[in-house]
């Protein structure tokens, strides 16, 4: 609350005790006990500051809460670009189609990192500046907070009055039904008593108690601030010891988890080979589930389960099903379902009538229908090389137009088109190729659009003759693909533990009030005056309602009835302040 | 009844919802005119009598700032002598809204109970929860704003806000109905686990939060306006709470709103790292719920800086949540990304 803590300045500011056990601020935090001379003392004259003096400067600078803020602000503005251009590491392809599409814009943005934005210097330099403005501050505050957990509670304040939650009971004397003995000290002995079995840390001064709580406040604020900085240390560093790696395996196939058996790898900073484990996946079966109920979802699929069999080196085989949102954990690796589509299964004799290609080649999928786009690379056949660039339509549909589509992603009507081409597949010289593409500058189409033939069209079983005596494609079947992604992180449990004490300590930093409350009495001619009164360090939206208890309970401990105990001397307009 | 049927149910549920939050946005417009009514007319009897300090009327007195306040709070340590004073046996009367703003909050109940029943019936026609679209996201998150702000309600005295709350939940609910209507159809596998309850439930409340504290913001932003004498209309505003108060009331709810926000953040990336194979991948939705949270982050740093209190920090959460409505509405529909499942 903005009043109670511009109180405490003024209030508590000539008290050392009082600093010494409040947490250890930025000079700039509203808590903070602010240093500035008193208003109208003139201008303030700056020292000369020697090359320690600016370090000291600069230092203070950074770790001020205005840093921090301004820090927050630009990495919130910092992180914008990145979700507005594709990022080559999530969206590779997106990246090349962005170049194709801004080709005067592209190198600009390129230049400026925005293709990659979560690793680019600037990202970087920011997040590394609040962590280290962070760090800065977390130091010196955690060493503080260790001796604030020493320390005693500060002095009571000479005057009450002006403190939240402020209360003046005054018993008189010689009450017949008073319980113990209404003396000051032993009024402040049971206050004492009360106070701490609340969970206060109490002292006593002269006829007066000065009880805190509310450490566990600072300890969650650290700790929070700790494990956001562990959060970043173990992604940043226990990313480097893992790997992951796709892989396209089709029914019927095996995969093991050799390095070369990967389509695709990305090592972390100290992968070694070593750490695969020798295990093998076979698909079994793959099924997808579709909606075939409800008229507004037609051909929605509704479930992938991949069936396979798993194998230890030297083990048992085992069975299992990977789902979508059930990876398989196997070797300290988990592996992931992420995409599915079709394979076709063709073989190729070439014009001498060999079987010069048989193999299931996976078809990407193009839409929704599963219309599917697929390369065969037939290197081996003679005359000539073959190349073949195919459509997979599992329900092909013909509008009338003689263009095929698929309107259904099942197997309902399967149909292979293919156009041929001839000549050099370019695969020789060395240079890798992607087997997804085809490049036709070295071959000239013998069947298809831009020749006098027209595509090949299959359904499965089918065989067609090639133009020119080229040979033959046999369209055996079709079957299923899993996309398989193997992932091993092993900072991943580190990464998920920090984030949970982030979660813990921040519950802990905001909704554990870190108060003081004193409780003093004195006698008088009227009889004994107690005091009641608190005051909040930091947010506290329940510390009048919890003074009131207190001294409820203090009072009702003294003897007086309850009722009246609740009421006496309460200030009525601010408890209205309290919900 | 059919999954067809109780679809269309809810669909008309919700209209009704709409025309019944109508009349309760209408209520409370009334309530706020008639607060300016009779911040004018006490202003006038104020000048009339000068003498004789207004007290009466259902309206508190104008708020007070802080240092008002604490003077008024030190003259309060009165002594009682138990043994020759009775105490006072009634505590403050409790504050009673106007007739209009009872009618308001009797409509938002009503309303709610409506689009309650519309919130479930598309669960039960979907056998699902029904936040995995879009337009089930805004039909769910809109209840629960109206929820949120009637418990609120029921510790603090919020009844000025509910113009905002029933205005924002119409222009949500008919943005979500008119443009981001669909069908009922079953969950694609990559939403067919169990943190779909938890991840997307915990951000729609956070949203909720969000969504209350900005209007709070928002008061608190002209509340000190009005105090710095640098606006003289909306006289309403002279019966709301002061701008400290309205600031305090601010950020306990954005601050509920950020764990809530935080724990959406940390489940979802738990759920990610089931689904996609990584618990983090700056997918554009994972850069937005960041960019809210850092910026979340960011208002709750700005309430402890020196110099940032008051109207700095409510530009701040105003900002925030202007910034969930962007991760809503055009970053699902406009932004590529894994987290498509707007439904359109």
């Amino acid at each position: 609350m903005a009043r109670s803590s511009d109180e405490s300045a003024s209030l508590t500011g000539d008290d050392r005790t009082d600093v010494r056990a409040d947490p250890l601020r930025p000079s700039d935090h509203v808590d903070a006990v602010d240093e500035s001379p008193a208003g109208g003392a003139g201008p303030v004259v700056q020292p000369r500051l020697g090359p320690v003096g600016y370090l000291r400067f600069f230092w203070r600078q950074l770790t001020s809460m205005r840093t921090a803020l301004f820090l927050l602000m630009l990495l919130a503005v910092a992180a914008i670009p990145g979700s507005l251009v594709p990022q080559r590491t999530s969206d590779p392809n997106g990246v090349v189609q962005y170049q194709a599409d801004h080709p005067q814009l592209f190198p600009v943005l390129d230049s400026l990192g925005v293709f990659e934005t979560y690793s680019s210097p600037w990202f970087s330099a920011v997040y590394l500046l609040l962590f280290v403005s962070l760090i800065g501050c977390i130091l010196p505050r955690t060493k503080h907070h260790f001796e604030a957990l020493r320390a005693r509670p500060p002095r009571t304040p000479v005057r009450l009055s002006r403190l939240a939650g402020y209360r003046s009971v005054t018993l008189a004397t010689g009450a017949a039904d008073a319980g113990p003995a209404l003396d000051p000290g032993s009024a402040v002995d049971l206050a004492q008593a009360q106070l701490r079995k609340a969970g206060y840390r109490t002292e006593r001064y002269g006829d007066s108690v000065s009880a805190e709580r509310g450490y566990l406040r600072e300890t969650g604020n650290l700790l929070f601030h700790t494990a956001l900085v562990g959060v970043l240390v173990t992604v940043g560093v226990g990313g480097g010891f893992g790997y992951s790696g796709q892989r396209v395996v089709v029914e019927g196939q095996t995969f093991s988890n050799v390095l070369s058996a990967y389509d695709s790898f990305n090592p972390g900073r100290w992968f070694d080979e070593s750490q695969l484990e020798p295990y093998s996946i076979g698909l079994d079966r793959f099924t997808t589930t579709y909606e075939e109920q409800n008229r507004d979802a037609l051909g929605q699929p509704t479930d992938y389960t991949a069936d396979v069999t798993t194998r230890y080196q030297g083990g048992d085989e085992r069975q299992a099903a990977i789902k979508v949102n059930s990876p398989l954990a196997i070797g300290g690796t988990n592996v992931y379902l992420l995409g599915n589509g079709y394979a076709v299964d063709v073989t190729v004799r070439d014009g001498n009538g060999d079987v010069a290609f048989r193999d299931q080649v996976p078809f990407l999928p193009q839409d929704a229908n599963l219309t599917s786009q697929g390369v065969i690379k037939v290197p081996d056949a003679v005359p000539e090389q073959l190349g073949m660039i195919g459509f997979f339509y599992p329900s092909a549909y013909d509008s009338g137009t003689g263009i095929l589509t698929s309107n259904y992603p099942d197997t309902l009507n399967p149909v292979l088109s293919l156009n041929v081409f001839e000549g050099d597949l370019g695969l020789d010289d060395g240079v890798p190729k992607s087997v997804y593409a085809l490049d036709t500058d070295d071959m000239t189409q013998v069947a298809g659009l831009n020749a006098g033939t027209e595509a090949v069209q299959l359904k499965p079983g089918e065989t067609a003759e090639l133009p020119d005596g080229l040979g033959s494609v046999t369209f055996e079947g079709v079957q299923r693909f899993a996309s398989l992604d193997v992932h091993h992180d092993p900072s991943q449990l580190w990464v998920g533990g920090f984030a949970a004490l982030t979660f813990l300590g921040l519950i802990v930093a905001l909704f554990v009030p870190r108060r003081r409350v004193w409780v003093k009495a004195r006698a008088s001619e009227g009889g004994l005056v107690l005091e009641y009164a608190g005051l909040a360090r930091g947010e506290d939206p329940t510390l009048e309602r919890s003074v009131a208890d207190l001294s409820t309970r203090h009072l009702v401990g003294l003897g007086v009835p309850q009722d009246r105990a609740r009421t006496a001397g309460v200030s009525d307009d601010e408890r209205t302040l309290t919900p | 009844m059919t999954a067809a049927e109780l679809a269309s149910f809810s669909h008309v549920a919700t209209y009704s919802a709409m025309a019944v939050y109508t009349i309760a946005f209408v209520a409370y417009a009334l309530d706020l005119a008639k607060r300016s009514g009779d911040a004018q007319l006490r202003a006038a009897r104020d000048g009339d009598a000068s003498a004789q300090e207004s007290r009466g009327g259902s309206a508190p007195a104008v708020a007070t700032s802080g240092a008002a306040r604490s003077a008024a709070s030190s003259g309060s340590g009165s002594t009682v002598v138990l043994e020759r004073t009775a105490a006072p046996a009634d505590g403050p009367a409790p504050q009673r809204g106007s007739t209009f703003q009872r009618v308001g909050t009797a409509m938002v109940l009503l309303g709610l109970v409506v689009h309650l029943a519309a919130v479930v019936t598309r669960g039960v026609a979907a056998e699902r929860v029904p936040w995995a679209n879009m337009f089930e996201f805004a039909l769910t998150g809109t209840a629960i704003i109206v929820g949120v702000f009637l418990v609120v309600r029921l510790f603090v005295d919020l009844g000025y806000l509910g113009a905002y709350v029933t205005g924002l939940t119409l222009v949500l609910l008919g943005i979500a109905t008119v443009n981001y209507y669909v069908d009922v159809v079953p969950l694609p596998p990559a939403l067919q686990s169990a943190w779909l309850v938890i991840h997307v439930l915990v951000a729609i409340v956070a949203t909720a939060f969000f969504a209350l504290a900005a209007g709070l913001s928002a008061l608190q932003l002209v509340q000190a306006k009005r105090e710095q004498a640098q606006l003289a209309g909306l006289r309403f505003m002279s019966t709301l709470p002061g701008a400290a108060r309205l600031e305090d009331l601010a950020y306990r709810v954005a601050l509920v709103g950020f764990v809530l926000w935080t724990f959406t953040l940390v489940a979802g990336a738990v759920w990610a790292e089931r689904a996609w194979g990584r618990y983090w991948g700056w997918d554009t939705k994972e850069v937005w719920t960041f960019i809210i949270w850092v910026l979340y982050a960011g208002y709750i740093h700005a309430r402890a800086t020196r110099g940032w209190r008051g109207s700095r920090s409510s530009w701040l959460s105003i900002v925030g949540f202007a910034a969930v409505l962007f991760n809503f509405g055009v970053v699902n529909v406009f932004f590529k990304g894994l987290h498509a499942y707007s439904g359109l």
